[in-house]
């Protein structure tokens, strides 16, 4: 087979579409397992929405969403320190969703991870493509 | 960085009982990350607000742990339900241990 540009392009995505969670890199996989102790993600249940193509990584707007959630983390796999907030909900909260604005350095995937009221964690990620990034220098 | 830090936020005036309520909050706060450097190359300290709490009379609605990824200006948007009249209070920690807050009313029929 002759492997033109556009076929490694296309084995490229696919390879990381199967590999999945593993592929994140460490520093993001670090924290996760301090979450969730080390206790089984699964996908589904949770919602976040993100620009695909950020123009400016400085201010990059992200909904996220995870109905029976007590709390959703939102990690960025690329950024220097991983963390980027954690959403607690109390008794008056009516949907276990907030928006708000954050910083990515790089091209990267922001990923949600949501802890449930039956203990178990959901997660899910989108890929935002930056532009210019959010870390000065 | 305790001037020039304006607490803003958007609440309905008025809601029907029990409904869901969409809040709005901004914070005006440069969110020094620590990971920029100045002229002469040495890091910039990071100085930042690292939670933000929303109570609806004394109870908690949410309550967020900020890291340097935040944007500039923080802002959030969440959804609250409101069973009786009463009042929102806002409350945002910096890292020099200044605390803004504000309040606002909602009356509720």
């Amino acid at each position: 087979m002759e492997l033109t540009r556009r076929k490694v392009l296309a084995l490229g995505t696919g390879t990381l579409a199967f590999a999945g969670f593993p592929a994140l890199a460490r520093l993001a996989d670090g924290v996760i397992a301090d979450i969730t102790g080390g206790a089984e993600l699964r996908e589904g249940g949770i919602s976040l929405s993100a620009p695909e193509i950020a123009e400016n990584g400085n201010t990059v707007p992200v909904r996220v969403d995870a109905p029976g959630a007590v709390a959703i983390t939102l990690l960025a796999d690329g950024n220097p320190v991983p963390n980027v907030a954690t959403f607690r909900f109390g008794p008056m909260s009516a949907s276990r969703g907030a928006s708000t604005r954050i910083r990515l350095a790089k091209t990267q995937n922001v990923l949600a991870l949501a802890e449930m009221e039956d203990g178990s964690f959901r997660m899910t990620k989108a890929e935002v493509k930056v532009t210019i990034g959010g870390c000065g220098g | 960085m305790a001037s020039g830090v304006k607490p803003r936020v958007k609440v309905p005036k008025k809601a029907s009982a029990g409904a869901a309520v969409t809040i709005k909050t901004l914070i005006s706060h440069k969110m020094e990350s620590g990971q920029r450097k100045d002229d002469q190359g040495k890091a910039i300290p990071r100085s930042i607000i690292n939670r933000f709490t929303a109570d609806f009379n004394g109870q908690n609605v949410i309550d967020v742990a900020l890291e340097p990824a935040i944007s500039t200006n923080p802002y959030f948007e969440f959804e609250a339900v409101v069973p009786e009249s009463g009042e929102f209070t806002f409350t945002w920690y910096d890292d020099d241990g200044d605390i803004y807050s504000t309040a606002r009313k909602i009356e509720v029929s």
